[in-house]
């Protein structure tokens, strides 16, 4: 296919207001049904299978973890956070071995997050692979690499 | 009157209950880093993480920074992270391997003992200036000691040994080290680092807290139970998902089939509570069956059994560290102030078993210790408002006594709980936190 970079932009800022707007179900309707959501946590982390992650989720596991966002009483959610996330620097590059069809989508990102007196900052690089589906895209596997990876953080109980 | 006189100490906790304070108060968190961080063993790391003379892990003990090297003699040494000269952190890298250590200010520069080797312009310090002066060293915490490979240290002198200290609980280290084939085990897999907002006591209550994971973790044990097991999995999800649905045993099940056990110094440990075959070395698991054959030719079948039989869940060691051996899985706890808290969580390699057991151990390590954990977080946010609802003025008092006077004594000098949601090991936390703080050697 053709790659094109407004359709993948459009398709992040997508994305992105979903998780804005905690709207999470939707959001995990993005994915393909073997998709992986990945967050490292060693900076330069290679596999999510011998190392720990800061998220690690297949299908499954991530219908599990929406599952729990989406209904009330997520004590980590009580109260929710409020988010806001920047996209940008976003370029196309090529698959990785083992990934079939579909276009690579590098960018950078910045997430504020606000909940019960509290802003933090994350900030990184989000990596996806997106395959063609009738809609535009659908997600296989999205792996954000946060530039303090290898740091002590509070809980995270929203997907980045 | 002084507050931090012992006889007032001592007032802060009773079998019932304990004052407030002993979670807020910055004084008391001080004292606690000189009379229980500064005296007890405190979990420094594992040998298998400096294999090789000069290899190196900085970690701290209490708030103090120190570096467990391999020395060129073989043995591993403690050392405080602390130049002889001005003062500077002498290695800034959390681990690697260096023959000799230089500090980045004068270029000081030590052995792997601690002992200064050379510094720039030696005649400028005076006459009395000696390189063997221990003081000008890097030096070496009071005490160091190793049991199965597993390193602690103490800042003080005088006190009971390693072995001593570990009592009853070294059988749960046991466990950990002997379901290796091979009789060993090593740190792998990175670090899984979080950190809350409450004291450090909070994570060491709830390890062996039968009774808060049906409310802590009630959403994540909703979501996996609805979960269509159809959906597609690597792996993780099927042991995360497990895992969770396993917190949602029902009470009556913590209470009479899990099991709570209490020793000396402030430890205890936690029954296994996994009924489902996937979460434990289970024969009839095809998982495990390969690691079972490997245990059996290394133990004999009957020895194998035995170990893979022994149903532990969080141990405690108090009061730096919580480990279970199911998973391989090791917590490290570093107080940073009163209401502050960060935990380090390293993962085991068993020798000599086959690579998916270590898979299994990634898996769950990511779904109990993981900074962005569906249970974890649920854990963090309870630490939270533990540590917000006790500034207040509402009682003085948290009770624990929950079941007193039921717990036993078992036949290895601690306590058994007749009622494995028990509030037994925070009593005994407590009591052992009263000793150090109030007996205070003259």
């Amino acid at each position: 296919m053709t790659a094109d970079l407004r359709a993948v932009e459009a398709f992040l800022f997508h994305e992105a207001r979903l998780l804005d707007e905690a709207r999470y179900e939707d959001w995990l309707a993005l994915f393909t049904a073997t998709a992986t959501y990945w967050v490292p946590s060693q900076p330069g982390q290679k596999s999510p299978v011998d190392t720990v992650s800061i998220f690690y989720d297949d299908r499954r596991l991530l219908e599990t973890r929406v599952r729990r966002l989406a209904a009330a009483g997520a004590h980590a959610q009580t109260p929710p956070s409020q988010t806001s996330r920047l996209i940008g620097n976003v370029a196309l590059a090529g698959l990785a071995p083992g990934e079939e069809g579909g276009v690579v989508a590098e960018s950078r990102f910045q997430m504020v997050e606000y909940r019960r007196d509290r802003q933090r900052l994350f900030a990184g690089s989000y990596r996806h692979h997106l395959v063609p589906d009738a809609d535009g895209f659908r997600i296989q596997s999205k792996r954000v690499a946060l530039v303090n990876a290898g740091g002590v953080m509070d809980g995270i109980t929203v997907p980045l | 009157m002084d507050g931090t006189a012992p006889p007032q100490l001592r007032a802060l906790v009773t079998p019932e209950r304990v004052h407030r304070s002993v979670y807020t108060d910055p004084a008391l968190f001080e004292l606690e880093m000189q009379r229980i961080w500064g005296r007890a063993w405190i979990y420094v790391g594992h040998e298998s993480q400096v294999k090789a003379p000069g290899d190196f892990f900085s970690t701290r003990i209490g708030r103090q920074p120190v570096v467990m090297v391999r020395h060129s003699d073989g043995g591993v040494r403690v050392l405080y992270n602390r130049c002889g000269h001005r003062g500077a952190l002498v290695v800034a890298e959390e681990s690697g391997h260096a023959d000799a250590f230089t500090c980045c200010y004068h270029g000081w520069r030590y052995d792997t003992d601690g002992r200064l080797l050379s510094v720039p312009l030696p005649g400028g310090y005076g006459d009395g200036f000696d390189l063997s002066d221990p003081a000008l060293g890097m030096v070496p915490v009071a005490r160091a000691a190793s049991y199965r490979g597993f390193v602690f240290a103490s800042l003080a002198a005088d006190g009971p040994d390693l072995k001593t200290f570990l009592g009853h609980m070294a059988t749960s280290l046991d466990d950990l080290v002997d379901r290796a084939p091979d009789g060993e085990v090593e740190v792998a897999g990175g670090i899984a680092r979080h950190g809350y907002d409450g004291n450090w006591k909070l994570v060491l209550e709830n390890l062996c807290d039968g009774l808060h994971p049906l409310c802590v973790h009630a959403s994540s044990i909703e979501a996996a139970r609805a979960q269509d097991d159809g959906a597609w999995t690597d792996g993780a999800g099927e042991i995360a998902v497990t895992q969770m649905r396993q917190n949602g045993a029902p009470f009556e099940f913590w209470q009479n089939q899990v099991g709570l056990w209490a020793y000396p110094y402030g430890h205890s440990y936690l029954g296994d509570y996994h009924s489902d075959a996937r979460l434990v070395a289970a024969m009839e698991n095809p998982a495990f069956r390969d690691y079972a054959a490997r245990m059996e030719a290394a133990y004999g079948a009957a020895r194998a059994r035995e170990i893979l039989s022994v149903g532990r869940w969080n141990s405690n060691i108090y009061p730096s560290l919580s480990f279970m051996s199911q998973f391989r899985q090791l917590r490290v706890v570093h107080p940073v102030s009163v209401d502050r808290t960060e935990v380090f969580g390293f993962c085991f390699r068993l020798k000599g078993a086959p690579d998916s057991m270590f898979e299994d151990t990634i898996r769950f390590a990511n779904v109990t210790n993981a900074t962005a954990s569906p249970v974890l977080t649920d854990d963090l946010e309870t630490y939270f408002r533990i540590r917000r609802g006790l500034t207040t003025q509402g009682s003085d008092w948290i009770p624990t006594a929950r079941a007193l006077g039921t717990d036993r004594p078992d036949e290895h000098g601690g306590w058994e709980a007749a009622d494995g949601t028990s509030e037994l090991h925070i009593r005994n936390m407590m009591q052992a936190w009263a000793g150090y703080m109030a007996d205070v050697p003259a």
